[in-house]
């Protein structure tokens, strides 16, 4: 596997986007999976919530200039529930985040993440409010996700952090690039087609 | 022990396991649309891959196709250079496409099972979160992002991490003018938006046993809001002759020996669960939602919740669900003023839907200021309907009858809310800006109350009218 696919330590500012339930809706509004290519979604992450209908900025962590660069976001319950759309993380891959710390994660969105080597970690509400507080106050705490110790560093302080181990083992082992070692099991995949009674037609 | 259906399926189609300790699975079926499979076949082709199984692929267009006036080009030049991109892609790469110039073109968990492509013991994918649908008879199904749609594509198989299975015993008598739809929003609010993560659910019961298919499709389709990917319904006989005669179903000897395999993947009777939950719906009421998540519904005759009343943890949301659609907590439902009406969406745009609203609908008038659409859920849908004097009904009653597609459920079609117009939706999801304004409100419901809400300009118990 390509060692530019591993992802075992990734450090960087955070960004904090507070709520729970935060849908696939709210992170890229449904009119911006309009698209043939993935390329401008970066732009329309949060659309809707930082934009007024007149294209006028509302508060949002992803217009203060103070996140600008972050590449950590932290987020609270449910995250990326709804849709799934792959632009979600995709429009989030695009605006710079190479991974998210959060309470807890929705499936197809956790599994949209994974495809797209961006590792979701978890922590207890009590930690991400207290590392959202810290980096409100000081944007420019480093912090670093370590996939292999399963730890987020804030600054000084240490969280122990929960991730499915089969996600955790692809982001250590570089092949969350799925297509190369799905198809090295050619002969096997046509194996498994021939004991299936509905392939024929049940003829 | 015995196994229940999702593990027989699943050990069925297990290709081996991988050495994330995920599984790779082999997938029976792959339905297409526009809005997920573009960038998929890109990257098919950057790679010079081909498709492997391309007579178990199947695309249709439904997503972004107007239902007013669909001749070519469409007046959106975006929506046009999808269905382009899926023409060119589905003809590149040798896969059948039910276009709207083919009498076949629906909603993609609408004309799965109509036409047979859908059936028990399969393994079903599609790049929307709402192919769970199919599970209802008695497949696996569950949907897919972009970059699992290239590995299907490529290898007809995913690398998929095996859920748990938790069973829902749901029991009791329905009453009159009360649906599967109800069934589904009571369970979403019984467990909760994020209940279901890491399941898949086992819908059984003597509610279920008695239940059409198109029901079934409805109570299966909204899994995904309560968290579980998939859900489905044991096979019986219902679901073999629901079956019988389809397109793509077997024929004749070939049917008889499909029916004895798809025997045998039902739940065993003494089959093993990780959760069991019992649900009864006697005194179950028609339901509406009232918020920002599909989980936050009353029954018609209840009041909004109190925050006090309500958990901790679901006290933020609701906060923000009051402040967002201008309700009061301890505010009836029943009697909110609506602007739109939509009766359709792959939650509800089957025949026995139209039926029921017609029902309603029959010698009444939709209330002066509300726009009501109906929009049959595929052209076999619509032909049905059509035969049976149901777009005559709606017309009659000052809906406008549409051709098939996704139209107001989401907002990538020209059907969309517009300000803070209110809407009572026969369709799945409420979230925020979902119906295509920032400010629009969205009441999930049945489409009988969908419309009755038209006619009485108001949420209302149907109830009444029936």
């Amino acid at each position: 596997m390509l060692e530019e696919n591993v992802r075992r330590v990734i450090s960087g500012r955070a960004i904090p986007v507070r709520g729970d339930d935060i849908d696939t809706d709210r992170i890229i509004p449904a009119r911006y999976l309009k698209c043939i290519t993935f390329d401008e979604l970066g732009k329309y992450v949060f659309y809707d919530e930082r934009f007024d209908e007149t294209g006028t900025p509302k508060p949002h962590p992803f217009n203060d200039e103070r996140f600008k660069g972050a590449e950590i976001l932290l987020v609270n319950r449910n995250f990326g529930c709804g849709s799934s759309r792959e632009h979600a993380p995709q429009s989030i891959m695009r605006a710079g985040i190479r991974a998210i710390v959060g309470e807890s994660f929705a499936e197809i969105f956790f599994g949209n993440c994974v495809q797209l080597g961006i590792p979701a970690v978890r922590l207890p509400h009590e930690s991400i409010e207290e590392i959202m507080a810290i980096v409100e106050e000081k944007p420019e705490t480093e912090v670093t996700v370590d996939i292999e110790s399963k730890l987020v560093k804030v600054g000084e302080r240490e969280y122990k952090a929960e991730i499915d181990e089969s996600a955790r083992s692809l982001f250590l082992s570089g092949s969350w690039d799925t297509t190369s070692m799905l198809l090295s099991a050619l002969d096997e995949i046509k194996a498994t087609a021939s004991r299936l009674p509905y392939i024929n037609g049940f003829e | 022990m015995g196994k229940n259906l999702f593990n027989k399926v699943w050990e069925l189609h297990k290709v081996k396991t991988l050495p994330s300790g995920q599984d790779q699975i082999f997938i029976g079926l792959h339905l297409l649309h526009e809005v997920t499979s573009p960038q998929a076949f890109q990257m098919l082709r950057e790679r010079g891959l081909k498709v492997l199984y391309p007579e178990r692929t199947f695309a249709t267009v439904d997503h972004i196709v107007p239902t007013d006036d669909q001749r070519r080009p469409f007046k959106d030049s975006l929506a046009e250079e999808m269905i382009e991109a899926l023409e060119n892609n589905t003809k590149e790469f040798g896969i059948k496409f039910f276009n709207l110039d083919t009498e076949y073109q629906g909603i993609v968990h609408i004309i799965g099972p109509e036409l047979g492509l859908t059936q028990p013991g399969m393994t079903i994918v599609c790049g929307d979160s709402h192919t769970s649908t199919h599970g209802a008879l008695g497949a696996i199904a569950f949907g897919i992002g972009t970059s699992q749609i290239r590995d299907v594509l490529a290898t007809q198989t995913l690398s998929m991490k095996k859920p748990r299975v938790r069973r829902l015993n749901i029991n009791g008598k329905l009453a009159r003018g009360v649906y599967a739809k109800d069934i589904i929003l009571m369970i979403i609010r019984r467990l909760g938006v994020n209940g279901g993560i890491g399941y898949a659910y086992e819908y059984g019961g003597s509610v279920i046993d008695e239940m059409d298919i198109d029901g079934r499709l409805t109570i299966c389709n909204m899994s995904i809001e309560g968290g579980a990917r998939a859900g489905y319904i044991n096979p019986d006989e219902k679901t073999y002759e629901y079956l019988r005669g389809r397109m793509f179903s077997p024929k004749e000897k070939a049917f008889e020996r499909a029916k004895e395999f798809w025997k045998s993947v039902a739940s065993d009777s003494d089959a093993d669960y990780d959760d069991v939950v019992d649900l009864d719906v006697n005194g179950l009421e028609p339901m509406v939602t009232w918020g920002i998540t599909p989980g936050q519904a009353v029954g018609v005759s209840e009041k909004l919740p109190r925050l006090s009343d309500l958990p901790e943890d679901q006290r933020e949301v609701a906060e923000k669900a009051y402040k967002h659609m201008g309700f009061k907590e301890g505010m009836p439902i029943a009697g909110t003023k609506i602007d739109v009406a939509f009766i359709g969406s792959c939650t509800n745009g089957r025949i026995s839907d139209l039926r029921e609203a017609a029902r309603v609908a029959k010698g009444r008038k939709v209330a002066r200021g509300v726009r009501a659409l109906v929009v049959p859920g595929s052209k076999s849908v619509a032909r049905q309907a059509i035969a049976e004097g149901l777009d005559k009904i709606f017309i009659e009653a000052g809906f406008q009858w549409r051709n098939p597609g996704c139209s107001m459920c989401l907002a990538m079609n020209p059907d969309k809310l517009v300000g803070n117009e209110i809407s009572a939706s026969s369709s799945n999801r409420n979230f925020i800006g979902r119906q295509g304004s920032p400010t629009g409100r969205t009441l999930l419901m049945s489409p009988a109350m969908v419309a009755a809400a038209a006619i009485a300009g108001e949420v209302t118990d149907v109830r009444k009218m029936l």
